[in-house]
């Protein structure tokens, strides 16, 4: 069937005397579009719009009554929700505590692999393995690090003489800032070598001219390096915080949200929400919120953006 | 660049100090899932496995039923990465060359569905699903994985077709091909490393994708292996350390891997994105 049609379209386009070539180029490309148009519509813009729907109803899993509609109750209960604004707190906490370490340090990583080094082929080597990784593996192998006893964390903390056996990932205290650790860890890779190609763009010459005037490594940074990285640099930098604010696999395999809660994201809450609890209507809406947060977290960065381009 | 040695020093510390921070738990997953039960239990971690053994990998594949688990893996993820290329390649090649409202929502999608908390999406894809008792099956984790893996390989693929020039396809027209032939004979050709790169990228996605499948996924014989992987870890949280440290370090191979051959094409394409975008 394809090769009848398509004879008689290649027919009724014969490039005749006259005719302009682009037309091949340009004439309608629906038939293209259609295989990947119609699983986006139905299994991803559909669903989304559906979970809005959800989140004004009483969804719940094993119910056999028909679903109601009710309005913003779903909304006013979360509102009274303690232990969720709790979770959306620790949410942001750890959404900026693991992007803005990751990015200083990938940043560093990054003019490091740009210099000369001896040892960058296995600074490059081992930035890719975390990244290649499972994010379940990564937690899986934090837990055996972190391991009060049979880990090498404490072990470590031991012969360096600092005590050395704390139970990092179950203390009150500890555990967030134990897996914001890990999820410094996960993301600096690729966060690296984004900014590693962005050094790439900047022109070389302009590092040399600037050192033949006698700028300092500082100065040099600040007024060549910089600007050229700027563009990646933020774009990165947005997405890192909204890919943890969403963050699940990792912090599910390290704590599953425990101890008491602590390191329990809006992620890992609303997971339970639906598929321990079975309430979808409250779940959808707290993936409401959430994605409402992030709308305005990112018209807080962009607005951030636009203003530092006025800078030098 | 002349560097004072000082500086240089510095540098190197650095750096040094960055290979310890990202070798350590790697280098601990390969000791842990090396150690005989009687080293594990020690009261002194040694580094390296003073007398290497493969029990914990024996014993992690008599204790769950993991070859079933990676092969539900290397099935969902190769059907997820055929799919998804093979639908993405067109519509990717009209985002590249043509301008207009739909190609723009695509593109605004792409870039939307990288911000989405996937419970929004994942509890009506749940509903429909069930309705098609597609819950618990490998078929329905194929379904939504395809979606997962759309929006990036969209992204990749446009890069790539940008990447083709389109005054080859216009010459072709002009010998009087039509729009499939130039496609299947002259961009198809020039695009292939591009999306083979692409459907790689896929693989390793739905290989290492975890919350879909933990929400889809019940029976352990149709767990995929990140799934399975939390079942060592047990209710209260005690895990079995040897056989989990084995497990998991068997999991990563095949993502390892496959990243190692693409790793470049990557980020370029990933660059090309973010400058560009």
């Amino acid at each position: 069937m394809t090769s009848v049609t398509e004879a008689r379209r290649s027919e009724s386009r014969a490039p005749g005397p006259g005719r302009p070539a682009r037309r091949a180029v340009d004439h309608g490309p629906w038939f293209l579009v259609l295989p990947a148009l119609i699983p986006i519509l139905v299994l991803s813009v559909g669903p989304l719009l559906h979970g809005i729907l959800l989140a004004f109803t009483d969804a719940q899993s094993g119910r056999t009554e028909p679903t109601r509609w009710i309005g913003t109750l779903n909304f006013q209960d979360l509102l009274q929700d303690t232990l969720f604004w709790e979770s959306f707190r620790i949410g942001l906490v750890w959404a900026v505590g693991v992007t803005v370490p990751q990015f200083l340090l990938a940043l560093g990583l990054a003019l490091l692999l740009d210099q000369d080094l001896r040892l960058r082929w296995a600074a490059r080597a081992l930035a890719i393995v975390p990244w290649a990784m499972p994010e379940v593996v990564v937690g899986i192998m934090w837990r055996l690090t972190y391991n009060p006893d049979a880990g090498i964390l404490n072990e470590t903390l031991r012969d360096l003489g600092f005590g050395g056996d704390r139970d990092w990932l179950s203390g009150l205290a500890t555990a967030l800032p134990a897996v914001i650790v890990v999820g410094v860890w996960a993301g600096m890779p690729q966060t690296t070598v984004a900014l590693l190609a962005g050094l790439q763009n900047t022109p070389r010459e302009l590092h040399e001219a600037a050192a033949v005037d006698g700028a300092g490594a500082w100065r040099r940074f600040r007024t060549v390096t910089w600007p050229a990285l700027r563009p990646v640099a933020l774009a990165i930098t947005a997405l890192n915080l909204i890919w943890n604010f969403n963050s699940f696999a990792l912090v599910y395999v390290l704590t599953s949200g425990g101890p008491g809660g602590r390191t329990r994201l809006p992620m890992l809450f609303a997971y339970e929400e639906a598929f321990r609890y079975g309430q979808f209507g409250y779940a959808a809406a707290m993936g409401c919120v959430m994605v409402a947060a992030i709308s305005v977290l990112l018209a807080v960065f962009l607005a951030g953006r636009l203003k530092g381009g006025d800078a030098p | 660049m002349r560097t004072r040695p000082a500086a240089r020093a510095g540098q190197y510390a650095a750096l040094l100090a960055y290979l310890v921070f990202l070798a350590f738990p790697l280098v601990w997953l390969a000791s842990t899932a090396f150690k005989p039960p009687t080293e594990l239990a020690g009261l002194h971690p040694t580094w390296i496995p003073q007398d290497p053994t493969l029990a914990n990998f024996r014993q992690a594949f008599d204790e769950q039923p993991l070859l079933r688990a990676a092969l539900n893996s290397l099935l969902t993820a190769s059907a997820a990465a055929v799919v998804a290329v093979a639908v993405a390649t067109p519509m990717a090649y009209v985002m590249a060359r043509h301008r207009g409202a739909l190609v723009r929502a695509v593109t605004g999608w792409v870039v939307v569905s990288q911000a989405f908390p996937f419970v929004l999406l994942i509890i009506p894809l749940f509903l429909v699903l069930r309705n098609l008792r597609l819950i618990d099956s490998l078929p329905g984790l194929v379904l939504v994985h395809v979606v997962w893996a759309l929006p990036f390989a969209l992204w990749m693929l446009t890069g790539y077709v940008r990447a083709v020039p389109a005054e080859l396809e216009e010459a072709a027209a002009v010998d009087g091909a039509g729009r499939l032939r130039t496609l299947v004979s002259v961009t198809a050709p020039l695009l292939a490393p591009g999306i083979a790169a692409t459907a790689l990228f896929a693989f390793v996605t739905a290989w290492n994708e975890f919350f879909f499948a933990l929400v889809l996924l019940k029976t352990p014989e149709q767990q995929t292996l990140p799934v399975l992987l939390t079942r060592f870890i047990g209710a209260e949280g005690v895990a079995d350390l040897g056989p989990l440290a084995a497990a998991a370090f068997l999991a990563t191979l095949p993502s390892l891997l496959v990243f190692a051959l693409i790793q470049r094409r990557i980020t370029g394409s990933l660059l090309a994105g973010a400058v560009k975008g």
